[in-house]
């Protein structure tokens, strides 16, 4: 649910995606090594009364996560199932987790019993059979538990080897107060207003910009994704990456270079502390970025409040209701846990069950349909966004993600390089399109080395 | 005994640093300054100014830390940096103190365990080394020199991953015990203690002390130990430092923030802001960060007089 923001642990996320990469062609374990199951892959082998059982039964976990609400879902579960004890550790944020527990795991000591796992990693784990197939457990059982972004987003080739935490469809965020200061009545409906009103406010007051962006391979993604291209195919290790001639690329390049060629976006990297101060003063004056955003505005531009809205993200074509998914993630068991029917059960609890509301009732996106589609979550008005009903917006936004998307298996590694080749877009003359084919390039380069079949 | 051992002290020269450090220590600062102000005549006005650079350079970051520890976190956005804007000094200490079930108050808890026991070991460590390499001879000794030197050209940092694969064979990783047993480890410390208690404790002591009957170990608890008082007071800021600054060392090999130091504590709290959903807690993470400074600050201040003269004493002086 994190955007990846820092650009110094190339090493690590290399080195990660490098030990991954070998595991994949080397291991051919699957999930049959756990004590109860005889390994039917494909059909549940775990009754839910056998679940019940290990909870009362009890056991410690340890559960990897970074995600802040997960405490209070923990204490809970403790409080109800007496008998377990939940290490709940934060073993670092997004790309540092990942490297940990890839070093865990290649230890084979010190591996957690469930991992925090965002969906644009979680294919990298899956391939290497570091997390569990949970259909033995029923995990395949909950088709329509999920919104269809989340759930296709951890389900491959028949087996699920997460639960979908939350979700970031994207929606603008805008501070209405400066949109209206210059004169901005409605929010961008099309990525051409969107440029049209970023040179109206630059050219205004050349301090305040309609948004930052340094070079983000999330959002890029993300956008990319929301105008219909596929540049990434996977097929097992068979992977695909055209940015080249990919006609959705192709309309978010022609957009965003001119926002680039105008200076029309504030050279502030997301995540920094400028970049919340450019919120607060009002220099950046709105957020294409995930329906998870509200409780970090709240909580990190407290003088904001009343003055931001949530409107749809803008669209390629005028007219169109097309969506994507920005970050997200999901709670896996790893494969490596010696209490796989426990660490299931935990996850049920935390992403279906009681879990899910109460991640939601603290400020979480949920990526479950019953929350989602609650009158109570859809009526919630909020006076940070002036009373609006924010989640109307953002669930409509959610219904409307394009299918199709998917990640590289080496998406990690593939995002930690992106500003060594499409950043440099941002700082110099190099064109955007040309940025994106070093990416292809290097993403392929990469591909090639690990062993995966390249088309 | 320590009468004697003061009296020949003032005799011979290499000790001289450690006693008018000891005796000015004695008489009010205000009174020791007077005194001394008549050397201090001759300004050179470069001199002065470039200092005066100095100074500024230094502690502006300082004068930063403190400011913005007293806005609140919008303040801290809307104001110039340099500059106060709303006063939220005291709810912000009241805030890092309690933000997180008190965690603040544990982290400093933390620190202090692994500065007691880590530096303050160290420094015991070198203190007894570097004496006994000082004053004893013994076949291997100029093994141990090269090997001594040759460990203080080795940063702590790049041995801080083949430590980690230790410790986790050792099954020590995620406990206290990773981080205090490095922290023993002190090659600078106990360099300096050789060569300050080479020039600090004069062999004729030491004779006469085994001359009067005195163990080795009374020798160096009653006669050596009170002149190698700078020179330890100096190693002991030294690893204070070090300890209390240890960043790399416990982020390896700690997992569980209930161990955490204060620079792996406040980097968490610094770290929120960059998730989506996490609380931005910038304000507390400059007050905490003021906070965390304070006790190496007042710890300088208090020995400073001890850690002049140590710093001091392998120079020619007078």
């Amino acid at each position: 649910m994190t955007i990846s923001r820092r650009r110094g642990v190339l090493l690590g996320a290399s080195a990660l995606a490098v030990a991954l990469a070998a595991t994949a062609c080397g291991s051919s374990s699957s999930s049959g090594k756990s004590s109860s199951s005889s390994g039917g892959a494909q059909s549940a082998t775990v009754s839910d009364a056998d679940l019940q059982a290990a909870l009362t039964a009890g056991g410690n976990l340890t559960v990897w996560a970074w995600e802040p609400t997960l405490k209070k879902v923990v204490a809970d579960f403790q409080t109800k199932y007496p008998n377990v004890h939940v290490n709940l550790v934060n073993a670092g944020t997004n790309k540092d987790e990942y490297t940990a527990l890839q070093n865990a795991v290649k230890a084979g000591k010190g591996v957690p019993d469930v991992a925090h796992i965002e969906y644009y990693a979680l294919p990298q784990f899956e391939l290497a059979k570091s997390v569990a197939n949970l259909t033995e457990f029923g995990a395949d059982k909950l088709d329509g538990t999920f919104t269809p972004g989340p759930w296709s987003a951890v389900k491959k080739d028949g087996g699920v080897y997460g639960l979908p935490m939350d979700s970031g469809p994207m929606a603008l965020f805008y501070n209405k107060t400066v949109f209206d200061k210059f004169g901005i009545t409605t929010p961008p409906a099309t990525w051409d207003e969107y440029i049209a009103d970023a040179k109206k406010i630059h050219d205004a007051d050349p301090s305040v910009f309609i948004s930052n962006d340094t070079g983000d391979p999330g959002l890029t993604t993300s956008l990319i994704w929301q105008a219909g291209g596929k540049p990434y195919t996977v097929d097992g290790t068979t992977v695909g990456v055209n940015f080249a001639s990919d006609p959705g690329t192709q309309k978010f390049t022609a957009a965003w270079q001119q926002l680039i060629d105008g200076k029309l976006l504030a050279p502030i990297t997301s995540w920094s502390d400028a970049w919340y101060q450019g919120m607060a003063s009002g220099k950046i004056a709105s957020l294409s970025i995930g329906a998870w955003m509200p409780s970090s505005l709240e909580s990190g531009v407290k003088g904001g409040s009343g003055q931001w809205r949530v409107a749809p993200l803008p669209q390629w074509t005028a007219g169109a209701k097309a969506s994507s998914e920005n970050g997200g993630s999901s709670l896996a068991v790893m494969q490596a846990s010696s209490n796989k029917k426990l660490a299931y059960a935990f996850l049920k609890y935390a992403t279906v069950d009681e879990g899910a509301q109460s991640r939601v009732d603290n400020g979480a996106f949920p990526a479950t349909t019953k929350q989602l589609n609650s009158p109570d979550f859809l009526n919630k008005t909020d006076a940070y966004f002036g009373d609006q009903k924010i989640n109307q917006v953002l669930a409509d936004s959610a219904a409307a993600v394009t299918p199709g998307w998917s990640y590289l298996p080496f998406q990690v590694y593939a995002n930690s390089i992106f500003n060594d080749t499409v950043g440099k877009a941002y700082v110099s003359g190099t064109k955007l399109s040309d940025g994106l084919k070093a990416w292809q390039d290097a993403s392929i380069k990469y591909g090639k080395d690990q062993g995966f079949t390249v088309k | 005994m320590t009468s004697d051992t003061s009296g020949m002290s003032d005799t011979i020269r290499p000790a001289q640093p450690a006693r008018p450090a000891r005796l000015r220590g004695a008489t009010p600062p205000l009174r020791a300054k007077a005194r001394h102000a008549p050397h201090l005549r001759r300004r050179s006005v470069t001199l002065t100014a470039l200092m005066t650079l100095m100074v500024i350079y230094s502690l502006l970051p300082l004068a930063w830390l403190a400011i913005n520890a007293t806005k609140s976190q919008n303040g801290l956005f809307n104001s110039f940096g340099l500059w106060f804007k709303d006063f939220s000094f005291f709810s912000n200490i009241s805030d890092t103190f309690t933000y997180d079930h008190a965690i603040f108050t544990r982290w400093l808890l933390n620190t202090v365990l692994y500065v007691v026991v880590g530096a303050g070991g160290a420094t015991l460590l070198a203190t007894l080394a570097g004496y006994g390499l000082a004053k004893f001879d013994f076949p291997g000794k100029k093994a141990v020199f090269a090997i001594v030197i040759g460990a203080v050209a080795v940063p702590g940092t790049a041995l801080a991953v083949p430590t980690f694969l230790m410790f986790s064979k050792l099954g020590l990783t995620d406990t206290p015990w990773a981080i205090i047993i490095p922290s023993l480890i002190s090659p600078f410390g106990l360099y300096l203690m050789w060569t300050f208690s080479t020039d600090a404790v004069p062999k004729e002591m030491l004779e006469s002390a085994r001359v009067d009957g005195a163990g080795e170990f009374r020798t160096f608890f009653k006669v050596s130990l009170p002149l190698l008082g700078p020179g330890i007071v100096t190693v002991l800021l030294f690893n204070v430092v070090a300890t209390w600054n240890n960043y790399f060392l416990p982020l390896i090999m700690l997992k569980d923030p209930d161990w955490y130091p204060l620079t792996l504590g406040l980097n968490d709290w610094n770290m929120q802001a960059q998730t989506a959903g996490g609380d931005a807690v910038f304000n507390l993470v400059i007050t905490g960060s003021l906070v965390t400074i304070v006790p190496l600050i007042a710890a300088f201040l208090l020995l400073q007089r001890y850690w002049q003269s140590g710093l001091s004493a392998g120079s020619v002086k007078g």
